[in-house]
Formats: C-alpha cells, sequence, structure tokens
C-alpha cells in the first residue's frame, strides 16, 4: 500500500492505495465519487472520463499512483451554488441523456472537445470527437445538440 | 390549460441527479461490511465437470465462502425458470432442461456459472477465483443456429432430443400451400437475423443484504422489473418468501431487455449473503456482459409470399430456425413465437400467413428478448420480403406497400394472425415520410453521388408493432406464467404535494417526468409538486415492469385511474366544505367548483381537508391516497414508415448512413421531447444491428465478439443526425389513447437499412451486418453481373 | 490486474537500472496498452517503471533536416504540435486519428512502436519514412525495428528514447479502420523522401512492413496507376471476422492509392 494525495474538484485528498488501484477505483471506493462510472473492461466505453491536470483521460486506464499530485476535475466538480455548468445544461434542455450512465463521461470528454476546439463545433467534429464515447440510450442525435449548445453557452453567447 | 401538462417537452426531473454526478446506480451502493463476489466462470462451451478442487482459493488471502453448485443444491436453491409455455407439435410442452444457477455436473457454454467466490475485496476475490480448480472433461459443441438440430449433431440436454426445444406451427398451413399452388408469382428470400449483444452502458451488478434479526433479505439489482424479479426469486427460486425479500431497481443505466430476465448471479448473491451473514456485492464487468447476459435475435429464416398479378399479397409463408442458446433464459421461448410469429402480417392485407418456428439449443448464452423482441425479426423478414416482391414484379417498393396496406377504413382490424391492430393510418405515414425523405429527389441525388463513385441507395420499411405488453387473458391463454396488468398508487400528503408509485421500472426512459405529467395534467397539481416513485418492492404495491414499450399505455393508464378515484373522493370532500350537491361539484384544472357560481377550493385544500377530516362528509374514509390497477384489453400497435438512405464507397464497401427519416404513429404524445429520444436511440440500435453489430462464437463455442475491441456498437461517427415526424391516429382501445414508443426505432431501422444498401448494390439481398467485407464482396459481384 | 511494485523514475537511466533490478520489470508509458493487459491479467509484471516523470524523453525538434520526437510524446502533443504540423502534417494528422481524444492524451510513440500492436498506426509512418529509432542503447533503422508480431528489435532493459524523421517532400497516412476497435484493418503510409517514395504498411500482415512491391509499381513516383495490376501475398495477410486475407489485399492497394493521391 502507498499514499497518494491530489486534489479532486479543488480540495486536497490523500488515499491509501495498492498500486494497482485504477484511479476510477480510487475516485469512486476511496472517494466515494461515484459519478464517475465504468462502462466496459477495454478502455473504450468513456464513461469513466474525467479530467486530470485540465486534460481528459479514461480514469480505468491510469493507477491512482499516476496521479499523485495532479488535479483532477469530476462530474462531481461542475456545478456550483449558482446551479448547472453550462454543458450540463446544454445536455437536459437539450435531453441529452436518458439513462444517464454514459453521462458524466460524456459531459466531461464535450468539455475537453470545447477546451481543445472553442466553442463553435461543427457537427461532424463533435461526432468525430465522440469517437471514444459511447451511448446506447440516446442515438447521439441529442448528445451532439447538447454538445454544441453548450460550447457555444461557454462562450457566452 | 394546465403547464407542464400532457403534450408539452418538460425537462426531465431525472436529469439533475444524473448531471451531477449523483444518480444512484446498484454498483454505487456500498454497505458496512460488505464482501465481493467474483464468479468462476466455464472457459468452455461444453464440459461435464468431473470434480471441482476450491481448497487453494479458500486458503487465499482475504477469501470468505468458495460455493458451488453442490451447496446449492444442498439448500434447495433454484432453478432457473422460463416464465412461458410453448406447445411443441406434438402436443407436449416445449422442452425445459434443468437451469441450475451454478453448474451440477455439466456446463454448456462459456462464462456458464461454476462457482462463486466472495472475498474482502474484488481483487481478493478475483485472485482466488483462479484458484478454483475446476476438472472438465470437454465434450462436443453445437454452435450454429441453422445446424443445430441436424442428425449426428452432439446432444446438449437429454430432454431435448435433436436440441429442439419446440416446433411450433401456426396458421392455415392448407390454405397458404393453396393459395401458393395458385399464384401468379411468388417471390422467396433466404435471410439470417443476426445474433446481438443488448449492451446497456451499465454492466449488470447485484447487491445482497441478509437481516438476521428480520430474517429479510434485501437485493440491490440492475433490474427493469423489480417485483417480477422478487417473485420469481421467491415463488420458484426458493430464496426467501416474497414478504421477506424486497428487491430494489434503483437508477439503472440502460435494459434494452437484458435486465428484465433473473439471471443465475442473482439468484447466488441473494442465497450466498445470507449464508455467510455478510452482505455480497458482485459487479460484472463487460466481459461478463458479452458472456452471460441474454443475447438477442439469432434466426435463420426462409420467406416465401404468393402474389396475383398486380403484386397483392395472397398468402406468405415462413420457416424460421430460432437459437435459444443453451438453456432458456426467463422469457425466452416467447420471443421467436408469440413475439414473433403473430406480427407477421405487417401493415398489409395478406389473408394467408403460416409460419414453422424450430427453436434449438446451442452450447451458446442463453438468448431472449432485446429491444424489440421478436417483433424486430418479424418486420425485418417481412420488409425484406416485400421488397423482393417488388422486385420481381417490377413495382416500385413504395408501390407495391401502398397496394397491400390494410385500408384506413378496415380498422380495427383482424389479422389471419392473432392480432387485432386497434388502429392505424399506413398510407398517411408512408406519404408523409417520403416527402420527409425527399423521396421523389432521390434519383438526382443518386446521380449526383455518382459522379463522386458513390453508390447511393435509398430504403422504406413500414413496420408495425405490438406493445403495451399487455392483456393478462390473452397472454394466459398462451402460456404466459402471469399476468401483465399495472399498478399504481396516487397519493397526496396533507401539505398537499404528490406521491405517485407505479409498478413499471424507468431506466431511462423518464418515468419520473412523464408520469408527473399525467398527474399534474389531471389533478392540476404544479409539476415540481409531483415525486414518481418506483423500483422498490417495498415501496410500490406490485408491478409488471418496463418492456414491450408498456409503460405509458398500462402503467400510465393505471396512473390515470388512481386519479380518477381522486378526483371522485375530492368531490364529495369538496360538495361538503362548500355546502352543494356532489353532482353540482366539477373538476377543472385543480379546482373543484360548484358549478355556475364561483365557490371553488383547489385540490391541495381537499386532500389537506381529507387528512384533518374535522369538517367531513359522513361515511367518506379519511386520507387522499388512491390505488388502481389496469390490465388492458389489446395491446397497442404502433406503426411507421422509416425511410434510410445510404452511400457506398464500392472500393471499399464501407456504408454511410446520410439521411434517415422516420415516420411514427405513437397515438397521443405526453412528452414528445422524451419520444423523440426513445426514437432516436432505437433508430441508432437498429442502425447498429443493419452495420456494425454481430455477435459471433467460433466453431469451438468461444465467443469471438466478447468485447468493445470486436463487437462493434454503434458511435457518433457512424450516425447522422436524424428527421422525426408523426403520423398519429387514436387508438381506440387504449383510455390514454397512446401507444408506445421505446422499441419502434430498432424494429423499423434495420429493414430500411438493408434495403437502402441492396438499392444502392442493385443486389437482391444481403445479410446482417452488412459489414464492409460483406458489401464491398456484392459490389463486386454485381458489378461482375452487370459487365 | 495483479499486484506489483510502482516505480517512478525521473531519467532515462534510472529507468534502465531500475528495470535491470526488477525480476520481471515492464515500462509503463502511456498505459493505454499496458494496463488494460494487465487489466485482463494477461501481463503480471513483477515491477512497472513509470516513464511518466522522465522529462528528456518529451521533445519535439527539427535539426538538420530531421524531426525528432520524444518517446514520451503523447499522441495529443504530436497532432497538435505547430513543429510537426510544419515538418511533416501527414504525421500530425495519423497521430490525430489514434483511438479517440482520452486515449491519444495519455498513449505515447514510444509506447506505440514499442508494443508494436500489428494494427497500430505509427509504425506504418516509421517504415514509410525511413525514420531511426533512438534508444537508450543504439539507433536502430526502421525497417530493423519491427521484427514480428508485439516484437521489435528492443532488449528487456532497452528504452526508446526518440524517433527521428527525415523530413519529405510529401507524404499522407490512409488508414481504413476496423469498426469496432478503430484500429487500422490496413493503414499505409506513402511518403516521398530524397527522391525516394517508400510505403510503409500496417494492419495487414503480422508485422509492420515496407510495401516493396508496391513501391515497385510506383516505379519512384507517386504515381498510382500500377497499383491495381501489383498481386499481393494474400497468404502473408491477416484474416478475421472483420476482414479475410483478400479483402486485406484489396484494401492495402485501396489505402495505397488514395494515399498517393493525397500526396499529390
Ligand atoms: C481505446 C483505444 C483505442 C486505440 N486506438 C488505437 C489506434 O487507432 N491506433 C493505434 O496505433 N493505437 C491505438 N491504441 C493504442 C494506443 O495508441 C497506445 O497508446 C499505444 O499503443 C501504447 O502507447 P502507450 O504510451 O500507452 O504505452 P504503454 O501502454 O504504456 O506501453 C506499451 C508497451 O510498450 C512498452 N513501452 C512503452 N514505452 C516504452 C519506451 N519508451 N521504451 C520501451 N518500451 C516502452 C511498455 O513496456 C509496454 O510493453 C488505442 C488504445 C486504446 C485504449
Ligand atoms: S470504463 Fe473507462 S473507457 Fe470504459
Ligand atoms: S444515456 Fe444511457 S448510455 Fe447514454
Amino acid at each position: 500500500m502507498s499514499t497518494v494525495s491530489m486534489t479532486v474538484n479543488g480540495k486536497a485528498v490523500c488515499g491509501e492505495v495498492e498500486s494497482r488501484t485504477l484511479l476510477v477505483q480510487f475516485l469512486r471506493e476511496n472517494l466515494g465519487l461515484t459519478g464517475t462510472h465504468v462502462g466496459c473492461d477495454t478502455s473504450q466505453c468513456g464513461a469513466c472520463v474525467i479530467h486530470v491536470n485540465g486534460k481528459s483521460v479514461k480514469s480505468c486506464t491510469m493507477l491512482a499512483i499516476q496521479a499523485d499530485g495532479a488535479d483532477v476535475t469530476t462530474i462531481e466538480g461542475l456545478a456550483d451554488e449558482a446551479g448547472l455548468h453550462p454543458m450540463q445544461q446544454a445536455f437536459m434542455d437539450n435531453h441529452g441523456l436518458q439513462c444517464g450512465f454514459c453521462t458524466p463521461g460524456m459531459v466531461m470528454s464535450a468539455l475537453d472537445i470545447v477546451n481543445r476546439n472553442g466553442n463553435e463545433l461543427d457537427e461532424s467534429t463533435v461526432r468525430k470527437e465522440l469517437e471514444g464515447n459511447i451511448c446506447r440510450c440516446t442515438g447521439y442525435h441529442n448528445i451532439v445538440k447538447a454538445v454544441q449548445a453548450g460550447a457555444k453557452a461557454m462562450g457566452g453567447s | 390549460m394546465i403547464e407542464n401538462g400532457i403534450g408539452a417537452s418538460v425537462r426531465r426531473k431525472e436529469d439533475q441527479r444524473f448531471l451531477i454526478g449523483k444518480g444512484n446506480y446498484t454498483d454505487d451502493i456500498n454497505v458496512a461490511g460488505q464482501t465481493h463476489a467474483v464468479f468462476v466462470r466455464s472457459p468452455h462451451a461444453h464440459a461435464e465437470i468431473k470434480g471441482i478442487d476450491c481448497s487453494d482459493a479458500l486458503a487465499a488471502p482475504g477469501v470468505v465462502a468458495v460455493l458451488t453448485g453442490d451447496d446449492l443444491a444442498a439448500d434447495g436453491i433454484g432453478p432457473l425458470i422460463c416464465g412461458v409455455t410453448v406447445t411443441s407439435d406434438d402436443g407436449e410442452p416445449h422442452r425445459a432442461p434443468a437451469h441450475p444457477a451454478l453448474a451440477q455436473g455439466k456446463v454448456n457454454y462459456v462464462g456458464d456459472h461454476v462457482a462463486i467466490v466472495i472475498a474482502e475485496t474484488r481483487a481478493q476475490a478475483r485472485d482466488a477465483a483462479e484458484l478454483v480448480d475446476v476438472d472438465y472433461s470437454v465434450l462436443p459443441a453445437v454452435i450454429d443456429t441453422g445446424s443445430a438440430a441436424d442428425s449426428g449433431q452432439p446432444q446438449i440436454h437429454e430432454v431435448a432430443p435433436d436440441n429442439v426445444c419446440y416446433n411450433w406451427p401456426f396458421g392455415d398451413k392448407e390454405g397458404v400451400e393453396a393459395a401458393f399452388a395458385g399464384a401468379h408469382k411468388v417471390s422467396k428470400l433466404d435471410l439470417v437475423n443476426n445474433r446481438m449483444v443488448t449492451n446497456p452502458m451499465e454492466p449488470r451488478a447485484a447487491l445482497g443484504e441478509y437481516n438476521q434479526g428480520m430474517d429479510e433479505i434485501t437485493l440491490h439489482l440492475t433490474t427493469q422489473n423489480p417485483h417480477v424479479h422478487r417473485l420469481v426469486l421467491s415463488a420458484f427460486n426458493q430464496l426467501a418468501p416474497e414478504h421477506k425479500l424486497r428487491v430494489v431497481g434503483p437508477d439503472v443505466g440502460g435494459g434494452f431487455g437484458a435486465k428484465i430476465f433473473v439471471y443465475a448471479e442473482e439468484l447466488v448473491v441473494g442465497w450466498a449473503c445470507r449464508k455467510i451473514k455478510r452482505p455480497v456485492k458482485w459487479n460484472g464487468d463487460r466481459t461478463e456482459a458479452f458472456l452471460a447476459d441474454a443475447h438477442g435475435r439469432d434466426h435463420v429464416s426462409t420467406a416465401e409470399m404468393a402474389m396475383d398479378e398486380n403484386g397483392k399479397f395472397l398468402a406468405m409463408r415462413v420457416q424460421t430456425q430460432a437459437n435459444l442458446g443453451a438453456y432458456l433464459s426467463t422469457f425466452s421461448t416467447m420471443v421467436p413465437s408469440y413475439l414473433y410469429a403473430f406480427l407477421l402480417a405487417g401493415q398489409y392485407s395478406t389473408p394467408l400467413i403460416y409460419s414453422e418456428v424450430k427453436a434449438v439449443f446451442t452450447n451458446t448464452a442463453p438468448v431472449d428478448a432485446c429491444r424489440g423482441a421478436g417483433r424486430p425479426e418479424a418486420t425485418y423478414l417481412v420488409e425484406r420480403l416485400v421488397d423482393i416482391c417488388a422486385a420481381d414484379m417490377g413495382l416500385d417498393p413504395a408501390e407495391i406497400r401502398r397496394r397491400n396496406f390494410i385500408p384506413v377504413d378496415a380498422f380495427p382490424y383482424q389479422t389471419p394472425v392473432v392480432q387485432c391492430y386497434d388502429s392505424g393510418d399506413y398510407p398517411a405515414a408512408l406519404d408523409k415520410a417520403m416527402e420527409l425523405a425527399d423521396y421523389s429527389g432521390f434519383s438526382a441525388r443518386a446521380e449526383e453521388a455518382k459522379s463522386r463513385g458513390k453508390l447511393r441507395g435509398i430504403g422504406l420499411s413500414s413496420y408495425v408493432e405490438a406493445c403495451g405488453i399487455a392483456p393478462s387473458a390473452a397472454v394466459g391463454q398462451l402460456g404466459a406464467g402471469v399476468g401483465l396488468w399495472e399498478s399504481a398508487q396516487v397519493r397526496f400528503n396533507p401539505t398537499g404535494n404528490v406521491q405517485v408509485f407505479t409498478g413499471t421500472h424507468s431506466h431511462g426512459q423518464g418515468h419520473e417526468t412523464t408520469f408527473a405529467q399525467l398527474v399534474c395534467d389531471q389533478l392540476g397539481v404544479p409539476i415540481e409538486n409531483i415525486e414518481v416513485i418506483h423500483g422498490d418492492t417495498a415501496r410500490t404495491q406490485f408491478g409488471m415492469g418496463t418492456y414491450g414499450s408498456r409503460s405509458l399505455a398500462v402503467g400510465g393508464v393505471a396512473i390515470a385511474r388512481a386519479c380518477d378515484k381522486l378526483i371522485a373522493k375530492g368531490k364529495k370532500i369538496a360538495a361538503h366544505a362548500l355546502e352543494a350537491a356532489e353532482g353540482d361539484i366539477e373538476f377543472v384544472d385543480g379546482n373543484f367548483s360548484v358549478a355556475g357560481t364561483d365557490k371553488a377550493m383547489n385540490i391541495a385544500e381537499v386532500a389537506f381537508t381529507a387528512y384533518v377530516p374535522h369538517s367531513y362528509p359522513e361515511g367518506v374514509e379519511p386520507g387522499f391516497d388512491e390505488n388502481a390497477f389496469f390490465d388492458p384489453t389489446n395491446f397497442s400497435f404502433p406503426a411507421g414508415t422509416h425511410i434510410c438512405e445510404v452511400e457506398v464507397d464500392p472500393d471499399t464497401g464501407v456504408v454511410e448512413v446520410v439521411k434517415y427519416s422516420a415516420v411514427d404513429d405513437f397515438g397521443r404524445l405526453i412528452n414528445p421531447m422524451i419520444v423523440e429520444g426513445q426514437v432516436h436511440g432505437g433508430i441508432a440500435h437498429g442502425v447498429g444491428q443493419a452495420l456494425l453489430e454481430g455477435c459471433s462464437y467460433d466453431s469451438e463455442g468461444q465467443l469471438v465478439t466478447a468485447s468493445y475491441m470486436d463487437y462493434a456498437m454503434p458511435r457518433a461517427d457512424n450516425l447522422p443526425s436524424f428527421d422525426i415526424d408523426y403520423a398519429p391516429t387514436n387508438p381506440p382501445d387504449n383510455p390514454l389513447g397512446v401507444k408506445g414508443c421505446g422499441e419502434a426505432g430498432a424494429i423499423g431501422a434495420p429493414p430500411a437499412v438493408i434495403n437502402a444498401i441492396s438499392n444502392a448494390l442493385g443486389v437482391r439481398h444481403i445479410d446482417m451486418p452488412a459489414t464492409p467485407e460483406a458489401v464491398w464482396r456484392a459490389a463486386q459481384q454485381a458489378a461482375a453481373v452487370s459487365a | 490486474m495483479y499486484e506489483f511494485n510502482y516505480r517512478k523514475v525521473d531519467s532515462v537511466a534510472a529507468a534502465v537500472e531500475a528495470m535491470q533490478q526488477a525480476e520481471d520489470g515492464k515500462f509503463v508509458a502511456g498505459g493505454q496498452t499496458m494496463l488494460p493487459t494487465m487489466k485482463h491479467r494477461l501481463a503480471s509484471p513483477s515491477d512497472l517503471i513509470d516513464l511518466g516523470g522522465v522529462a528528456e524523453l518529451t521533445v519535439v525538434n527539427v535539426e538538420d533536416g530531421n524531426l525528432t520526437v520524444g518517446a514520451m510524446t503523447t499522441h495529443a502533443a504530436v497532432a497538435a504540435s505547430a513543429e510537426v504540423q510544419r515538418a511533416i502534417p501527414a504525421l500530425a494528422r495519423l497521430a490525430g486519428n489514434i483511438g479517440d481524444p482520452a486515449v491519444r492524451n495519455r498513449g505515447t510513440i514510444g509506447g506505440s512502436i514499442a508494443n508494436h500492436d500489428p494494427a497500430a498506426d505509427y509504425p506504418a509512418a516509421v517504415i514509410a519514412l525511413g525514420a531511426t529509432v533512438q534508444t537508450s542503447k543504439r539507433a536502430i533503422p526502421a525497417e530493423e525495428f519491427f521484427t514480428g508480431m508485439f516484437e521489435t528489435a528492443l532488449e528487456e532493459d532497452e528504452i526508446v528514447t526518440s524517433v527521428s524523421f527525415p523530413l519529405p517532400e510529401a507524404a499522407a497516412y490512409m488508414k481504413f479502420e476496423n469498426p469496432a476497435s478503430r484500429y487500422a484493418i490496413v493503414g499505409v503510409f506513402v511518403a516521398k523522401t530524397g527522391g525516394e517514395v517508400r510505403v510503409g504498411v500496417t494492419g495487414a500482415t503480422a508485422c509492420a512492413h515496407r510495401g516493396l512491391l508496391l513501391e515497385e509499381a510506383m516505379g519512384g513516383e507517386l504515381d498510382a496507376s500500377g497499383i491495381d495490376s501489383v498481386e499481393l501475398p494474400v497468404e502473408q495477410m491477416n484474416s478475421d471476422i472483420h476482414a479475410s486475407a483478400e479483402y486485406r489485399a484489396h484494401l492495402v492497394k485501396v489505402m495505397t492509392k488514395r494515399a498517393v493521391e493525397a500526396c499529390r
């Protein structure tokens, strides 16, 4: 067992982990942040996407130890007192979720898309950029709309 | 007009918690003292178990228990059951081999359950599971659907000679034969309905807790129907008496059928937590979902249509071999029989239909309902065959459909295959869809595509399905072990807010919103004051759960009925308070008023009065809380036309869906936003089946497509945005005028896609999934023929 | 995953030393292949030596007509690098199409070529561009580096430190994706460097290789007119549920033609 410490959603946290403890396990089991999900075992579905040092990663494919000292943001870290983050709001307004299982990963990936591609996103860019996020419920139609609308809203227009 | 009532695209109430990461899925729940379970699964498709040595596993760090089929048998638990009887052609019920939850002497598919290892951590359980030493003697396996019943095949179950579960002929054989003999033309098609892995994104999980003081078990499960789970686990599997077993289906991350069934893991976890007197948690991973979730589809069929000289359908004949896998899953038997053959009329007035279904066992995972269940198989067969008929008659695919549609004035329409369609206007949906798809502009688009070296094709699919499952008397006659009514309770609290308890279960469908809208509309209570509660046998009276697009059409009506009762009672209370005759009380938009006066009180005040009955009508019970059950008198029959347009790259065989238009009749829409989302998801599922998803076993019975590395799930870049519209009719049998929309897309889409590809390539048929290689080969052949 | 010793190092020398001390050590770079493999218990190293903190492995520069990319440069960094986009835009595009954005944020060029998945993208580029793989011990020419399926010329304790690509006059990569995994069923990288045309092929066979028959048919020019008549050895092609050997052979030619087209 070793001790890891990191900043998660702005708070300093630490915990005891085995070397083999995945970052997603640390978040879910040690920190009780169960918003980050596990939908596959081949690093493909994206239900586990979070941000580490500002970049999207699959938390099922990173060791907790590797995040020692990192700045981590999960779905729980987006909304504040004032309400939902604009991207979360866009998912609600555009019915971009059904069962909600893929949703945390979708939202975190969406933010990463905006970070890299800006606030004006065309449909094909969004579809291509969502390659690593699988949704069985929505057929993606409304997710794509939500990401576009959320991106715009983040730009303040 | 009521805000947020019927017809409004109200934002979903459930979204808040999902969006901030506060959903409560089974794996999110942890309890003090919890242990973790891992299942030892068979690596072989078919093998005898000579012995199991658990000693090394038991000695491994953190291990609490290792239990096998012997322990289960000793405690008299199980076996798993199949709840629907199909009578075979010899007059006997279908062959039902024993289905132990942990193998007893034999394993029958890769992934079959052999033992459960329970340890302090999941990692320890997994480490120890590798130490369970199972001595297998491998037997030859039966894998292929089409040849499973051939002579000389290995036998899987003694009770099922030739691996046949049932032979089920249905319809007027002689009449059909006579019609074929006198036909102007017969069109014929061999086709395969590919096996799918249902793949809700949340893998299955179970958490069992035993309360020794109360002698009670609580099971949190990824279930679409907690009460059905409780009933089966209790009545048939001897887990615990119903009143000592609580089943909770918390937030569930998609189901699509896969979470209807009672699985081995669920029973074993429930049993084990009592045995070790500690909570036991099992969380399946995706590999286990591929291996051991019930799969869907898997038919091999021949279909024939007899026509007159105008292309009128005279009779249809179908032969289907359906794979049920190694054991019978909970509802498996009814899928290729009642849910399939009864839909073979499609949207057409074909007067005579005869089908023969042979259901077979193979050494593969059990096969059961998957989004659509039987209806996608029927629709695919009919709508492919109709396109073949059009080609053989030299008619446009739209024209041959039009000539054979059940006329609008023929509803309710009794088909030759049991079902009596409630309402429909098939030409209207076709016309609207053709307009939406700009059907008439297709040839210009095809020309333009050609100039870019692409082959463009267009395909129609005019489907009808039966949902709103189901009238209990009808399913009882057919051999179902349960009734399929639904229950509801609508409870006012003294302060005027409302709790709605439903026996249906939401795992993405948005019931917490739609049902609240229903109540809001009927009772005039603001939607934020209404809470819909589902998924817990300890909170709702009973219910049959959610599948077969039944929740609104059946469960919604039960809620409306409970609301009716509240209004009737409220009138009595209001009449007393307002000093008027009960007959003079009107109820409009949440207010009880005395007709022709301005004397009124709102429903919250009535509720308060009912709980604080200081001045109260004589003979009326206090309280404002009503129950209702609803048993439908008929199925409901959503229908529509979907039109798919594709572009094929003939050099690589890659198919791009460039345009997809759907016009559906779901009756009345309560929340159009949610309905549209259901249609999108269904279409994606159907396009997935047509283009991407092919579950495949090798000849030894190893699952080749056991992960997303090999099983292609539809992703955002595989799909276009969809054009959706409606052509509603008013179903007379449903009190709310609703039909059901959850499966339509998955039913309508596959033939639309394959018809479009066949059209693009100019070929008669291509099997699903139409992978790039398959399409490339078909394009090569078509080019060779035309050269 | 089995338990292991986690070793974080900050220099190549320390990494090599850690490896030499380990009973059965493995390096981990982005972990995008290593960790899934360990999760499935298909690898069980005693020690996992994390190259994540080795700063010297993340250089990207152009010097003396060579683009050098440090082994720990992520796919995302290569795709977004202005330097790479200027020097070899086809390489930036290739990197930007590996896996998905989250995978690209972790996965590295060193890990990709050291792993040598027969369906990986980078090997085609490394071969077609005539790159040199720099390791902690030596410089290995591309064609000697990839030796077989999941096999390379690397020794146990040898670390890829960077890959040096001579700058081409023209280059393009065409990938035919596996519909499920999105790896390459076939990927063809065509490059013209110093007047010579080279073709690198991945996905088609057990080992990424130079498409000598295709190069011959092009006669040293970016001219695809002779590609159709090339007879590729179908019996050497991979075959699986996604693509038969015959189809793969066909796709190699189609992707070659498209890559040549994209070069012009
Ligand atoms: C969902 C998904 C999709 C993917 N799609 C693609 C794709 O389309 N195309 C593609 O090419 N790849 C794809 N990959 C693989 C991805 O590119 C990996 O990042 C890459 O193959 C391995 O790089 P890594 O840095 O993650 O290496 P690791 O996983 O850390 O290591 C891989 C192997 O290389 C060794 N190694 C790593 N670095 C070095 C070094 N510097 N010196 C010596 N040995 C080293 C390790 O010991 C290990 O054996 C995909 C991966 C995932 C999870
Ligand atoms: S759980 Fe991480 S990608 Fe699926
Ligand atoms: S909303 Fe259910 S998987 Fe995406």
